[in-house]
């Protein structure tokens, strides 16, 4: 890393390392689910959009869930300043999540309840933004 | 030679260095503490700056921390978005109408009260009190500086209007500020500046008729005026609305060219991210760099505190004491409530944004213990000359703050965000006179920075 042109650092104070996070797999092994930011990289205080997709177990797109967020930092007790949601189906198993937003670096968590074909599963992704 | 080591990484050559300078005599056994921090910063920042005798360790930084403070810096803002909600808010013509409009006294019925009664350009926009308080009545809030405040998202401490016009338009009819009706202003502005609004907006609507238009008409507590308002058409309310948004819309272009300036905090951060400790040893006190370091890593000030305008424009309950009398106040919880109902909000009919522009109304976040008692992060730039602190003006000086943030009581209701600093007296004093580096004239031309007559 490039010491002294500052350029190696331009986004430190609250930022992720890359815009995706490692697709997971459900509590109950029903769904995979990955998400990726559209920002990029994800830095605090920016309300932005991601985009989650979704698969079931044996990678076919799951192109009707519905999809309840929460999340926030649990070592502080709170949750994401604002109510993101999901407000487009994109279609072949992608969906828009917008409101997304981080007021502080730290470590995060992102949980996603899966609702499809009469079965829901939750996820939730943990990640740091330094 | 010692670098090189360092590189190695081994902490027993290190120990081992220290050991045999103490020994040679080549530094005394008292600085041996302030030696290993010094060596071993540089060890985890992965090189850095050469080494240059006789600079004091206050300036040797991580690159983490050197980054994060880089973060903080002025050189960090982005230039000011535009409000698309307000389609004249860079327009020059419509800077100059506001620029009168926020002085012009005659925006309240008897002549007493402007914007610049309480946001007065030699205190930062401030007032100096601790509510804000006009013909000798409180309001329930200390007043905010405006500076910088364009690149927010939410206005007034729980964030009940989401644009700055919006905000302008709020204490024009409040009975203990301005005090006046959307019909009065409308007719006043449009009779004292007819050629400075028809510049802006296009030709001037016609008024005239006090039966359709009554001298005093607005949805205020006052029974007169709201009745009179209520027997409008809706139509004749519209056109009212319209020029009143108009209104807001101009002093808003104006309120939004007051940027912060750069302060020596700004040219400390620029030197710490290329390293170089000798400008910053000429730049910051070893005090005031013991304070930052408090303020981005022990303190945990950056959790709200950060960006280039020192705050995460978000809402925390802090737990702070009542004033004496007062009742709980609660802040975010109905801050959202009238935000969302508001006429003049992003996605309102006077509103000049596309829907997809109203992020932050679109995703508001209405739900949550975390916005009982909530206020809106307040930046730090100019801290020093913006006293008394916080939404109630419960803290006469930063001594009183600190005080607060060093014991940090649970809040009643809700939760505070804070965790006791529990600084020693010398910390406190470290913390303090770095808030005191972030000081800065207003970056304004000039001349806005003076009522429009005395150009
Ligand atoms: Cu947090």
């Amino acid at each position: 890393m490039d010491m002294d042109d500052g350029m190696s650092m331009d986004m430190s104070g609250g930022s992720m390392a890359g815009d995706a996070l490692d697709p997971q797999t459900t509590e109950n092994g029903l769904f995979t689910v990955s998400a990726v930011s559209r920002l990029d990289p994800v830095v605090i205080n920016e309300t932005h959009a991601w985009t989650l997709h979704i698969e079931t177990d044996d990678g076919s797109p799951v192109t009707d869930a519905e999809i309840a967020i929460d999340g926030g930092m649990p070592e502080h007790n709170h949750g994401f300043p604002t109510a993101p949601r999901v407000t487009e189906n994109l279609g072949e198993g992608d969906y828009l999540l917008e409101g997304m937003r981080f007021n502080m670096g730290g470590v995060w968590v992102l949980t996603l309840e899966v609702s499809s074909g009469g079965q829901s599963d939750t996820v939730t992704f943990e990640f740091e933004l330094k | 030679m010692r670098r090189l080591l360092v590189a190695g990484g081994s902490l027993a050559l290190i120990l081992l260095i220290a050991v045999v300078l103490i020994s040679t005599g080549l530094i005394g056994g008292g600085t041996v503490g302030a030696t290993f921090r010094d060596v071993f910063s540089w060890s985890v920042g992965g090189g850095g700056g050469a080494l240059q005798p006789g600079v004091a360790p206050a300036h040797s930084w991580t690159e983490t921390e050197r980054g994060l403070i880089a973060s903080l810096s002025i050189d960090r803002l982005p230039p000011l978005p535009p409000d698309p909600s307000n389609a004249v808010g860079d327009s020059p013509d419509a800077v100059a109408l506001g620029h009168a409009l926020f002085f012009d006294s005659g925006l309240s019925p008897d002549g007493s009260v402007a914007c610049s009664t309480c946001h007065q350009p030699d205190n930062y926009f401030t007032d100096g009190k601790v509510f804000a308080n006009v013909r000798d009545i409180d309001t329930p809030r200390h007043t905010p500086t405006i500076v910088g405040v364009a690149y927010s998202d939410w206005f007034y401490w729980d964030g009940r209007k989401d644009s700055q016009w919006a905000q302008a338009l709020a204490p024009q009819e409040a009975a203990i500020e301005h005090g006046g009706t959307r019909t009065a202003h409308a007719r006043y502005v449009l009779s004292h500046y007819a050629n400075e609004y028809e510049a802006v907006f296009g030709p001037v609507p016609d008024f005239s008729d006090t039966s359709r238009f009554p001298p005093e008409a607005a949805p205020v507590e006052n029974e007169t005026a709201r009745e009179a308002w209520e027997g409008m058409t809706e139509g004749d309310r519209g056109a009212i609305n319209r020029v009143f948004a108009n209104i807001g819309k101009s002093i808003a272009a104006y309120s939004r060219r007051i940027l912060p300036g750069r302060s020596r905090f700004d040219d400390y951060a620029a030197a710490a991210l290329v390293n170089d400790q000798a400008e910053m040893s000429e730049l910051f006190s070893a005090q005031e760099a013991e304070g930052l370091r408090l303020f981005i890593g022990k303190g945990q000030c950056t959790d709200c505190h950060n960006g280039p305008l020192f705050t995460n424009g978000t809402f925390h309950n802090i737990g702070l004491p009542l004033p004496e009398g007062s009742r709980f106040d609660q802040g975010r919880t109905q801050g959202t409530y009238q935000v969302v109902e508001d006429t003049f909000n992003c996605l309102g009919e006077y509103s000049d944004a596309s829907e997809e522009a109203c992020v932050e109304l679109r995703f508001i976040k209405l739900e949550g213990e975390e916005l009982v008692g909530a206020f809106k992060v307040p930046g730090l730039r100019n801290v020093a000359h913006t006293g008394p602190y916080m939404h109630n003006g419960i803290f006469p000086d930063l001594d009183a703050v600190l005080r607060h943030y060093n014991h940090a009581p649970p809040a009643f209701p809700g939760h505070s965000d804070l965790v006791p600093l529990a600084f020693t007296v010398e910390q406190s004093e470290a913390l303090k006179a770095f808030l005191l580096t972030l000081s800065a004239p207003p970056d304004a031309p000039p001349e806005l920075l003076l009522p429009p007559n005395d150009e």
